[in-house]
C-alpha cells in the first residue's frame, strides 16, 4: 500500500547572518513514513525542526536535499493538494474577512462548488463552536478562536489527510478536549493525521505512532508505549492526612518524599515497599490517594536521547 | 479560474481597508476647485477642471498603484497568509494573476468614479452638455492603462526587493517612462558610447508612458485618436504580460522561510 506520507532523507539548511554567513542545519536527513489511516505524532523540543518539515511539505520552501511524497504524489501535485488539509503553527488569516467569508474563500480555493462550500462552512462553524462569531471579522478573534478557524479551514475540503502543526496551542482545556475528540472522530472516519506537539498527555491519548525529532534528526520512532520505557518497578504514591512521625518513618525506606499541603508524594523502589507504606499511613489515620507506576516522561526521554547522542562516537 | 476568487478577495480587501475613501478627498477637492476657479478664471474653467482633475486622478491613482501594488504579495508573505494559499490547490502563477487583477479592479472603480466626478463638475461649470464631457473619458482610460503598467512594475519589484526600495524604483520607472522621449533623444545624442548604450537599453526596457498622458491635449480640445487608443491598449497588454511573467518566474523560485 502507498504510504500517506513518505519523507526521504529530508535536509534543510538555513543561512543566517548578513555579513558573516553561517549555516544552520534545521533538518538533517529526516526519513519517515506515515501509513494511511494512522494518527501520527511528530514530537520534539523547541527548534527541533517540526515546523520546518511542515513548511517544506506545504510548498513554502524547497528543501536543501531529500524528497517527500504525500498520498503518493509529488509535493506540487495540485490534485493531491485538494485532498489534504493544513493547519499552520501560527494561524494568521485575512483579518478583514469574517470567519464565514474566510471559510467560503478557502472552500472555493479547494475546488469546492460554491453551494457545497457554503454548506460545509456552516457545518464546520458549528463543529468548532464559532457559529455565533461567524459574522465577526477575524481581527476581533482571540488566539484560541483563530486556532478554531484554522482547524475549520483545514477540514473545509473533507480531506483524506490532515497536517496539523501544534493543533492544541492556544486552546483552553475544553478546547483541547474538543480537538482530541475531533481527531478521534476523524480517525474513525479513516483519515490520516500527521500532527506535531510537545504535550505528552495529548500525544499519548491520540497517537498510533510517534516520531521524535531532535536538532533535525530522527531519534526515535514507533509506538509511544514502546519508546517510553517503564522505569524498572518504581511506584509513586500520593498520601494525605498523615503526621510528621509517619513521614519520618516513610523517609526511612522511600526513594524520594515530597511533602504536599495535604500529605506527601512518595516514590517507592518497588511494590514490596507498598505494604509498609499502607501500614504506616493507616496507623497515622491517613489515606492513600493514588498509586501509579513511574513512567519516563517525554522530557526524560529527550534527556536520555540527547545524552545518548553525545556519547555516540 | 481560481484567480477570479483571488482577485475578488483582493478587491474586497482594498474596499474594507477603505482605499476607496480617497475618492471622497478627490471629489471634495474637485468641488472646491470648480467653485473657486469659476470665480477667478472666467472662460477658462472647463480647461482648468479637466487639467487639474485628470492630473489629480493620475497622482491619486499612482499612490494606490505603487503602495497597494507593492503590498499585494509582500503583505501575504509577512502576514503568513501565503502559507494557507500554497497548501491549497493553487498555482503560484494563479495567485500572482489574481492579486494583480484584484488591484486592477480597484483602480478601475477609482478611475470611473473620478471621471464621473470630473464630468459632473464640467456640467456644472459649463452650464450644460458639451463634447468635452465625453472627450475626457478616452483620456481617463489611457491613464488607467498607465496605472496598470505601474502596478505590474511595482508587483515585479516587490517580488525580489524591499518595500522601500521597490517604491523608489517604481516611482523612478514611472518618471523615466513619462519622459521616455527625452531618454530617446538623450540616447541618440550622448557623446560617450557607454551612456548611449545604457540610455538606449533603458529606453527599450522601461515602459514608454509618454503616449499615455493626453491630459493637456484634452484640455485644449483634442480627442484621443483611435489609433493611439488601440496602439496603447495593445502596448499595455503586452508590457503587463511580460512584466507579470517575470514576476511569476521570480516568485516561483522563492522560498518563504
Ligand atoms: N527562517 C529561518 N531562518 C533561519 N533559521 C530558521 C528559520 N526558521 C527556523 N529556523 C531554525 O530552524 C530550527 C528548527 O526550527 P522549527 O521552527 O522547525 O522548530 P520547531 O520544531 O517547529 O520548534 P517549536 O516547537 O518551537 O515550534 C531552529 O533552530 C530555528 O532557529
Ligand atoms: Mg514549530
Amino acid at each position: 500500500m502507498i504510504p500517506a506520507l513518505a519523507i526521504e532523507n529530508l535536509t534543510q539548511d538555513y543561512t543566517t547572518g548578513f555579513w558573516r554567513k553561517r549555516s544552520l542545519r534545521a533538518l538533517d536527513g529526516l526519513s519517515l513514513r506515515v501509513e494511511a489511516g494512522e494518527v501520527f505524532g511528530f514530537l520534539g523540543p523547541n527548534g527541533a525542526g517540526k515546523t520546518t518539515t511542515f513548511k517544506i511539505l506545504m510548498r513554502m520552501q524547497r528543501p536543501t536535499a531529500g524528497t517527500a511524497r504525500i498520498l503518493g504524489c509529488a509535493l506540487d501535485d495540485l490534485a493531491m493538494r485538494a485532498r489534504i488539509g493544513y493547519l499552520p503553527e501560527q494561524p494568521y488569516f485575512y483579518d478583514y474577512l469574517t470567519a464565514r467569508e474566510f471559510l467560503l474563500y478557502c472552500g472555493v480555493l479547494c475546488d469546492l462548488p460554491k453551494q457545497a462550500a457554503a454548506a460545509r462552512t456552516e457545518t464546520l462553524l458549528a463543529q468548532v463552536g464559532l457559529t455565533e462569531a461567524a459574522a465577526q471579522p477575524l481581527r476581533k478573534f482571540s488566539k484560541g478562536m483563530l486556532q478554531r478557524v484554522g482547524l475549520a479551514q483545514a477540514l473545509i475540503n473533507d480531506p483524506e489527510m490532515l497536517f496539523l502543526d501544534e493543533p492544541m496551542s492556544g486552546l483552553d482545556p475544553l478546547g483541547r478536549r474538543e480537538v482530541r475528540d475531533l481527531i478521534a472522530r476523524l480517525r474513525q472516519q479513516g483519515k490520516t493525521i500527521f500532527f506535531s506537539s510537545h504535550i505528552l498527555t495529548d500525544v499519548e491519548a491520540m497517537c498510533d505512532r510517534v516520531a521524535i525529532l531532535h536538532r533535525g534528526r530522527l531519534v526515535e520512532s514507533g509506538k509511544l508505549s514502546d519508546i517510553l520505557k517503564a522505569r524498572s518497578n518504581e511506584l509513586e504514591a500520593v498520601i494525605s492526612g498523615v503526621n510528621e512521625t509517619a513521614l519520618a518513618a516513610l523517609r526511612g525506606f522511600a526513594l524520594e518524599l515530597q511533602p504536599t499541603p495535604q500529605g506527601a508524594r512518595v516514590r517507592l523502589r518497588s511494590d514490596r515497599d507498598l505494604a509498609r507504606l499502607v501500614d504506616i499511613t493507616q496507623q497515622a489515620a491517613g489515606r492513600v490517594v493514588s498509586l501509579n507506576p513511574v513512567r519516563e516522561s517525554l522530557e526524560d526521554l529527550f534527556v536520555r536521547e540527547i545524552t545518548g547522542q553525545v556519547n555516540d562516537p | 479560474m481560481k484567480f477570479v476568487h483571488i482577485a475578488r478577495n483582493t478587491f474586497r480587501e482594498s474596499v474594507r481597508d477603505r482605499v476607496l475613501y480617497n475618492l471622497v478627498v478627490f471629489v471634495l477637492l474637485l468641488v472646491v476647485a470648480a467653485v473657486v476657479i469659476g470665480r477667478i478664471a472666467v472662460g477658462q474653467e472647463a480647461k482648468i477642471i479637466v487639467d487639474a482633475g485628470l492630473s489629480a486622478m493620475t497622482v491619486f491613482g499612482l499612490l494606490i498603484a505603487i503602495f497597494l501594488g507593492l503590498g499585494l504579495v509582500t503583505k501575504e508573505i509577512e502576514k503568513r497568509t501565503l502559507a494557507n494559499i500554497l497548501s491549497k490547490p493553487v498555482r503560484r502563477a494563479e495567485f500572482i494573476l489574481g492579486k494583480y487583477l484584484g488591484l486592477s479592479l480597484t483602480l478601475l472603480v477609482n478611475a470611473v468614479v473620478m471621471a464621473v466626478a470630473i464630468t459632473l463638475a464640467l456640467l456644472y461649470a459649463q452650464g450644460g452638455a458639451d463634447s468635452l464631457q465625453w472627450r475626457l473619458w478616452p483620456t481617463a482610460f489611457l491613464l488607467w492603462l498607465e496605472l496598470l503598467i505601474v502596478t505590474a512594475v511595482a508587483l515585479l519589484f516587490s517580488c525580489f526587493s524591499s518595500p522601500a526600495l521597490s517604491a523608489l524604483f517604481t516611482l523612478l520607472v514611472f518618471l523615466i517612462g513619462r519622459w521616455s522621449l527625452d531618454l530617446k533623444l538623450f540616447a541618440e545624442t550622448a557623446s560617450s558610447p557607454a551612456t548611449r548604450w545604457l540610455s538606449r537599453a533603458l529606453y527599450h526596457l522601461l515602459p514608454n508612458l509618454a503616449n499615455f498622458n493626453f491630459i493637456n491635449q484634452t484640455a485644449y480640445g483634442q480627442v484621443v485618436p483611435w489609433q493611439l487608443l488601440v496602439g496603447n491598449t495593445a502596448y499595455a497588454v503586452c508590457y503587463i504580460a511580460a512584466v507579470l511573467a517575470a514576476a511569476v518566474l521570480i516568485f516561483e523560485r522563492r522560498d518563504f522561510k
